[in-house]
């Protein structure tokens, strides 16, 4: 009866230290890994340039859609934007870009000076939008396909080995 | 004696006062309670200065004006950020244990004195 | 040259850890000649060698000798001295020296003390207790060392973290490590007392001071940091249930269970095995936090910088300890025999203990519920204040209960109280309370019950109390007051809190200079925003008026921003106008380089009343060290 206990006792000590050697090898970095799989949700955004807006039922039509959180003042967004561009060139995809919390002249300033990867921008002043979104921080990036749903999201800025990950998913143009 | 007085007047003040005030802010400031800010270490919603703290609390401003529940609020942000955004773990599979736990080693405590005392009632008979 | 004294320091005190070990051992096994005056010297000069390396980073951090990368990379030259002194301690490499002191002055003193008249009990507790050091020392030397050199020599400091630039945070480490560091010294002693078959009552008897004295300063040191939290981290809280403050209060449920056991054991004889179960558990627990915070397993507030090997060394360590003690255990461990009668003390004694193990364990669970989670299924959960709240709040009913009755009970006896005063006691108290509660207009069921359970410990302590000072018990005298101040605290610590919890207002707006925000009865009126420089940060001053209508007072509260240049950070300093019944509780941030600005308007009532309640119990527990008599 002695033995059983300690052995028990002793089974439930290793258990805790694996446990815990494990966890001290575990990335702290935290992702929104639960939005991949789920579809985005039904929600209407002003657009950039036009007094229009865009239902995101519209983005059925398209086979897929990056969805890029991008600001002026946000400088990750700088460093990923070629990477968006050579995206555009190549990939069969449109890329919609979400203007978070930015005044609209910077932003049109960023988009003159670095080129426009995107087939349309819409808007997010406050950036409540883009809670729908599952959005805490810019640069994210979220591809979907055809029925919405969520294929891959991408915190920070997207740099080579996400566009390479990205074509093979949609396919080259 | 006059002091008691003083004292006793204030206190049922403080009282009234706090009463009257309290109201309308305070599911919101609950729901903020009850939501880590990813972008911090270890803070609420409640308790952060930052940028994404207060895009969350003007959201939920929102949801609660438009009548949400607390709970559909809740559900709706851990659908956006997963349930890391929670302070209140959900009570679903992977927390049943969690919850089930304390009470479990509760009842466990309480055989061991109950096997203790009688125990020692034995002992006291014969 | 501070570098090399520091490290002929530590090499020598770990030279010395090593041969005291080897020396008792040796002196155990009964040697022909005696090698007992070179243990007693030794031990002395490990001591003086350990605080002299101490000193030794004092040192560099007060000439800001930045050849020390310990000091280059937490100091700077333009810091006040006294928070030059406090950074010493305010980083992981000299926190864990200060540790490492904390062990040898235990071990010292307690060596000290009982090596006369228990010679082979005191020398195999030091002899644990030299391992613990030893196996500290190591870790400081291959992961932390705190006098590792930097060349080309840096002009000047990195600085340290603005937030911890603070007289209450200077103290909170020292307090809390004399807490937790100190219950090493009954781990030790508890194997020890194992190995020597050591009498229980005169285990008890001994170990009992130790255990009051840690518990002393973990209470202080809780509720500094607590203190501290509420002024500095600026958002009016002072528990947030985070996984550090977890970690110092796990120790403090088994101190608190431990000392009341302890009480039994020197009593009664009794709980011999369970006294030394909390013994080794105190200290494994405080070891299990360290490696917690450390290691960065987990996400907090208050981050030391976390690196994977530091974790590993605590992690091994922890493991050695924790199979050490097993071993030690399951082979010397006698059978006890046990013997309590319903409503006797004893009884009640172990009730306390289940309550304190309850806690114990659910904080325990929901501190590391989450890494197991992560590490099993890869999902990631946050558990929080609603959490401890919505599992613990309910068990405070009894516990208020219990402590409010249980120390009427005698020993062994096997009868209840038999007290008319009780149950009228009772009824006051909640006539008492649903007045309150019907002031309050509260409607959370749970805490109006917290409330009148709270007012019954509080009226029947003072009742008791006022009772035995009418019959002048001279017996149990010191002993009874003391714990009559500590469950008084006790009552008025939760009373308050539950007062605050309801009573709080939180309002937070968004105002432009010049403008006025009107709430009811209050006018908060943002008059004016100054601008500083000071020593080593530049800081932004709001002058903000509140007016109240209804008590007819004004207050003029001033927030700061704070943007310090060395390291740079920005901080939010709360401004807070504090009473005996309520605080006034302001801070302000500015929002996206705009001229508006968000203002938090609080109002916390019994702040101070907290503070005082928890020095109450600090003040018992302290009454019966003083009076060593009826120790």
């Amino acid at each position: 009866m002695r033995k059983i206990k300690l052995i028990s006792i002793l089974i439930f000590i290793f258990f805790i230290i694996i446990t815990f050697s494990m966890g001290l090898k575990k990335e702290k970095v935290y992702d929104t890994i639960d939005v991949v799989g789920k579809p985005i949700s039904e929600i209407s955004l002003n657009l950039f340039n036009e007094n229009n807006t865009l239902n995101t039922n519209e983005l059925r039509k398209n086979k897929f859609t990056l969805i890029n959180f991008w600001a002026s003042w946000c400088a990750p967004c700088r460093k990923e934007h070629k990477n968006l561009l050579f995206l555009k060139k190549n990939g069969d995809i449109k890329i919609l870009g979400v203007n978070f919390k930015d005044k609209k002249s910077n932003a049109n300033k960023f988009i003159n000076d670095l080129g426009n990867p995107f087939y349309l921008i819409a808007l997010d002043e406050d950036g409540k939008k883009s809670v729908s979104f599952g959005v805490y921080g810019i640069p994210e990036t979220i591809l979907i396909n055809q029925d919405l749903v969520v294929v891959k999201k991408y915190i920070g800025a997207i740099d080579k080995k996400d566009v390479k990950e990205i074509l093979k998913i949609v396919g080259k143009k | 004696m006059k002091k008691i007085k003083v004292l006793f007047l204030t206190l049922i003040i403080t009282f009234s006062f706090a009463k009257i005030l309290k109201a309308d802010e305070d599911l919101n400031n609950k729901i903020y309670k009850n939501l880590r800010c990813l972008v911090c270490q270890g803070q609420s919603i409640a308790d952060s200065n930052s940028d994404f703290a207060q895009t969350i609390k003007s959201v939920v401003k929102d949801q609660t004006k438009n009548g949400m529940k607390e709970d559909e609020i809740y559900s709706f942000l851990s659908e956006k950020y997963g349930d890391w955004i929670l302070y209140k773990p959900p009570l679903k599979n992977k927390s049943y244990i969690l919850w089930a736990l304390p009470y479990i080693f509760f009842i466990i405590g309480a055989f061991i004195i109950f096997f203790i005392l009688k125990k020692t009632i034995k002992i006291r008979k014969y | 040259m501070l570098s090399e004294t520091g490290h002929l320091f530590i090499f020598a005190s770990t030279f010395l850890s090593l041969s005291l070990i080897f020396f008792s051992i040796k002196e155990i096994k009964g040697n022909k000649k005696s090698s007992f005056p070179v243990i007693v010297s030794f031990s002395k000069f490990q001591l003086i060698f350990t605080n002299l390396s101490f000193l030794t980073l004092m040192g560099g951090y007060i000439i800001s000798d930045f050849s020390i990368v310990n000091v280059y990379e937490n100091s700077h030259s333009s810091k006040p001295l006294i928070y030059k002194i406090s950074g010493v301690w305010g980083n992981h490499e000299g926190s864990l020296l200060l540790w490492i002191n904390v062990l040898v002055i235990f071990s010292f003193l307690f060596f000290k003390k009982n090596n006369k008249h228990n010679k082979e009990f005191s020398l195999f507790t030091l002899v644990f207790q030299n391992i613990l050091i030893l196996g500290f020392f190591i870790f400081l030397i291959t992961t932390s060392n705190p006098f590792s050199k930097i060349f080309p020599i840096p002009l000047e400091g990195l600085g340290l973290n603005p937030i911890l630039q603070d007289p209450a945070l200077a103290i909170h480490p020292p307090l809390l490590y004399l807490g937790f560091v100190g219950s090493s010294i009954y781990f030790s002693a508890a194997l020890s007392s194992l190995l020597t078959k050591f009498s229980g009552k005169d285990f008890g008897t001994i170990i009992k001071p130790w255990v009051l004295i840690s518990w002393l300063f973990q209470t202080l040191g809780i509720l500094v940091g607590s203190i501290w939290a509420y002024y500095e981290l600026g958002w009016g809280g002072y528990w947030f249930w985070d996984p550090v403050e977890n970690s110092s209060l796990i120790p403090w449920f088994l101190m608190t269970a431990l000392f009341h056991s302890v009480l039994v054991l020197e009593k009664r004889n009794g709980l011999y095995l369970w006294v030394i179960i909390l013994s080794i558990l105190t200290f494994t627990m405080s070891v299990t936090g360290t490696f917690l915070v450390r290691s960065g397993i987990l996400n907090s507030v208050h981050t030391f910088a976390n690196d994977p090997t530091r974790g590993l060394y605590l992690l091994i360590f922890l493991s050695l300890m924790v199979f050490l003690s097993l071993y030690i255990f399951y082979r010397y461990a006698p059978s006890e025999n046990k013997k309590f009668e319903l409503f006797s003390k004893e009884f009640f004694i172990l009730t306390n203990n289940w309550f304190m193990s309850f806690f114990l364990i659910t904080v325990l669970i929901g501190t590391i519920y989450p890494i197991f989670l992560e590490v099993l299924t890869n999902q990631k959960i946050s558990i929080g204040p609603p959490y401890y709240n919505t599992v613990l709040a309910p068990f405070l009913i009894p516990v208020l209960f219990l402590m409010g009755y249980g120390p009427k009970s005698s020993w062994i006896s096997s009868k209840p109280v038999k007290e008319k005063n009780i149950l009228f006691i009772l009824v006051v108290s909640t006539l008492l309370s649903v007045i309150l509660i019907y002031f309050l207009n509260n409607k959370n069921f749970l805490i109006n019950l917290v409330l009148i359970f709270s007012t019954y410990l509080v009226l029947q302590t003072i009742f008791d109390l006022y009772k035995s000072i009418k019959k002048k018990h001279v017996l149990n005298y010191s002993s009874n007051y003391s714990s009559f101040f500590s469950h008084l605290g006790f009552g008025f610590l939760i009373f308050f809190i539950s007062l605050n919890s309801i009573m709080s207002i939180e309002h937070d707006f968004n105002l432009k200079i010049g403008e006025k925000k009107q709430l009811k009865n209050i006018t908060i009126n943002f008059k004016k925003l100054d601008s500083f420089e000071e020593k080593n940060y530049q800081k932004i001053v709001g002058e903000i008026e509140v007016i109240n209508a209804q008590e007819k007072t004004t207050e003029v509260l001033k927030p700061e921003i704070r943007v310090y240049n060395q390291p740079e950070t920005i901080t939010y300093e709360a401004s807070i106008k504090s009473n005996i019944l309520s605080d006034t509780y302001v801070t302000m941030s500015n929002i996206s380089k705009e001229n508006i600005y968000n203002i938090k308007f609080q109002k916390k009532p019994f702040m101070n009343m907290i503070w005082l309640s928890t020095i109450l119990i600090v003040l018992g527990g302290s009454f019966r060290i003083l009076t060593r008599k009826s120790l």
